[in-house]
């Protein structure tokens, strides 16, 4: 395990990347805007406001924002069952999403299917998978048709150390390289499935390798370092959108809650986790470097902070006032309606 | 004789057969070093050894054709499939390898491998920790479909298919692992410890496949139900005071027709209860049975109360599971027709 972390510190050593005060302070709200909505996702669950499976994106912050800064309009992103943070960066509203984990009308999927199913035509995500790897072929499918229609677009298949030993995925690369499709694969590697350490379930534990024999050039990429992840976004997706085919990030993160809200945990030391926490956290090495800059002071970070805390507090409001979907909600959109 | 709930007596099962028997195996995702999600394997892996009893990558597909392989090579595979919402990437090796091993090998070689998974809904799973995907497993031919409704059986049944010579599919209804479930969300939780099917032998015992249990002794109608509706028929007919036959088929493949046959030609009437949705649900085959082989003793169209035809949804939970009010629905309008 300390090899694990010196691995991730390795990779945080690394230069430090350009950037100026208004980037990195939207960075940084962004980031925060997750992590605060998550713990208050995490509250509402605890109330019992919010019921059955609910996936914290808390410590994972930076990869999500990194790569929707690398993205442009048009592009798309697929993600598993740990969404909320996917969602909120690629602009859904977040009263929308609190309003689905409460299950009520005014949730994206209108309550019918709860944390891990949401999805934004307009917004381009295509959802919030409960399957653990069903989404990387559908990520490349994505892909298929932006290479079919020529709309120069770029699609993001988001998914996890553990989903990365589904047989589907190396299906999926398979095609997408034999036929050269704009999609890129990010592999949330925070080292775990649920209770399995990466260590436990992996012959090949460095997961950037997995496309060699495919021919997919893959990278490692410090995940608690937002800036890091963007560069290698932007790269990436340069070379999905030249026409290049597809690429595979490994994000080096960490999940600092549960795998879903009841997690005893005896898979990982509390200290690993403070260490984790204390070191590497993703926001609060913006948060320093804002102030190291001096592109921000204490109290310009407490009024975002505020700011922040004020559109979670309205989204959670909003989740609690809106009604439970009506019985005749149950049967619409199973199949097209006429 | 000892109290145990569901899980115990799921994980008691496997203890005893392991002990018994060097070439039992059991593993999936989560299941040795956590004890798995639900607890059911929970010490297995400090009893047995880690060789005996250990985690496996997320990769359904490959869990079960490596079960295959073991069981074809003389080995008594239990693979957990953590819900059984999570088989399908695992159906091909089931459907076109386990189940038809034996056929078209003439017997030469056989896949004795027992597939746990829990089922149904109850938890606020939503469409994909929730479905009861019966109905696409006793479609197959040569796989054996299993459903307990308690612990006791649950034990029982699940040493038989330990046993069995065939691919056997054990379905646990999740909803019921801590108690029985009368239908009420909003009841204070019931468990196992005030349930005379909560007294279960420590050793081994068999429960046989293909004979129902009948829960209840009636004269004015059968109802046919399995797994988390048990309880619920249960509740219902004490509700209406009504005097009814309730076979819990335990074993939906092989199924005892001689029990249901013999039921409804008593009662001439007959309501057919699961939790999966209704198109192509057992029940359809349920039904079909019924009417081949009691049609002369049937006093009322038969009825079914299931799931609607939808995916499970997240909010509405309670609207989409056949509860005590629709069960109760069915039972008046058989009774009047
Ligand atoms: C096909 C399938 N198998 C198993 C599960 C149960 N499950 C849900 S999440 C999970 C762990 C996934 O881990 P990882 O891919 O690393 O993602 P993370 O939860 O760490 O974000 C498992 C085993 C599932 N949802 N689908
Ligand atoms: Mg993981």
């Amino acid at each position: 395990m300390a090899q694990k972390l010196q691995g991730n510190a390795k990779l945080a050593k690394q230069k430090k990347i350009k950037t100026d005060q208004d980037d990195l302070t939207t960075l940084y709200r962004d980031m925060l805007l997750i992590r605060r909505f998550e713990e208050k996702a995490g509250q509402l669950y605890g109330m019992g406001q919010i019921a059955g499976f609910c996936h914290l994106y808390i410590g994972q912050e930076a990869v999500v924002v990194g790569m929707r800064h690398a993205m442009v309009e048009g592009d798309q992103m697929i993600t598993s069952y740990r969404d909320h943070g996917h969602m909120l960066a690629c602009g859904m509203s977040p009263r929308g999403v609190m309003a689905e984990l409460t299950g009520r009308i005014g949730g994206y999927s209108k309550g019918k299917g709860g944390s891990m199913h949401m999805f934004s035509v307009e917004k381009k995500f295509y959802g919030g998978h409960g399957i653990v790897g069903a989404q990387v072929p559908i990520g490349a499918g994505l892909g298929f048709a932006n290479k079919y229609l020529g709309n120069n677009a770029v699609s993001l298949a988001f998914f996890g150390d553990g989903a990365a030993n589904q047989g589907q995925v190396y299906e999926t690369f398979n095609m997408a390289e034999l036929w050269d499709l704009p999609v890129i694969f990010v592999i949330e590697n925070n080292q775990y499935a649920m209770g399995t350490s990466v260590e436990r379930s992996s012959a090949e534990t460095e997961l950037y390798k997995r496309g060699i024999s495919f021919g997919i050039e893959g990278v490692q990429v410090d995940g608690m370092n937002v800036l890091a992840v963007r560069e290698a976004g932007l790269k990436a997706i340069k070379h999905a959108r030249d026409g290049k085919g597809p690429m595979i990030l490994e994000m080096k993160t960490y999940r600092y809650r549960g795998h879903s809200m009841s997690d005893p945990a005896k898979y990982r030391t509390r200290d690993e986790v403070k260490e984790m926490r204390g070191e590497r956290d993703p926001i609060d090495a913006v948060k320093s470097r804002l102030l190291d800059e001096k592109w921000a002071d204490l109290d310009s970070l407490k009024a975002i902070d505020k700011e922040i805390k004020e559109i979670v507090a309205d989204s959670a409001e909003f989740a609690l006032e809106s009604p439970e979907p009506d019985p005749s909600e149950l049967y619409t959109d199973v199949l097209v309606e006429v | 004789m000892a109290r145990m709930n569901m899980i115990e007596a799921i994980r008691s099962a496997m203890d005893v057969k392991m002990s018994q028997d060097p070439d039992v195996l059991v593993f999936g995702e989560d299941v040795g070093f956590f004890g798995g999600v639900f607890r059911c394997t929970a010490g297995l892996q400090e009893t047995h050894g880690l060789h005996r009893c250990f985690d496996t990558p997320i990769s359904e597909g490959g869990i079960m054709g490596i079960a295959i392989g073991m069981a074809a090579a003389g080995l008594r595979p239990i693979a957990e499939i953590q819900f059984a919402d999570y088989i399908y990437p695992g159906y091909d090796q089931i459907a076109s390898e386990a189940a038809r091993l034996r056929y078209r090998s003439n017997g030469e070689f056989t896949a004795p491998l027992t597939i746990r998974t829990p089922v149904g809904g109850g938890i606020y799973g939503g469409q994909t920790h929730s479905q009861s995907p019966e109905a696409l497993f006793t479609h197959i031919s040569g796989l054996k479909t299993i459903i307990p409704s308690n612990p006791y059986d649950a034990k029982g049944l699940l040493i038989t298919a330990i046993e069995d010579n065939d691919p056997v599919l054990f379905l646990e209804p999740k909803r019921l692992y801590n108690g029985p479930f009368y239908g009420d969300p909003h009841a204070p939780a019931v468990n196992w410890s005030g349930h005379d099917l909560g007294e279960v032998p420590e050793g081994h015992y068999r429960v046989e496949f293909e004979k129902a249990r009948k829960i209840a002794d009636g004269d004015d109608l059968t109802i046919l139900t399995y797994g988390t509706m048990v309880w619920v028929a249960q509740a219902a007919v004490n509700d209406l005071e009504v005097s009814a036959d309730i076979l819990d088929l335990r074993s939906l493949l092989p199924l005892d027709l001689e029990s249901i046959a013999e039921s409804v030609k008593k009662t001439g009437r007959c309501v057919i209860l699961h939790e999966a949705t209704k198109t192509s649900g057992f029940g359809a085959e349920l039904m079909a049975q019924v009417q081949e082989h009691c049609f002369y003793s049937l006093e009322a169209p038969i009825e079914r109360v299931t799931g609607w035809d939808t995916p499970y949804p997240h909010a509405q939970e309670w609207a989409y599971f056949p509860g005590p009010i629709r069960v109760k629905t069915a039972i008046r309008k058989v009774l009047e027709g």
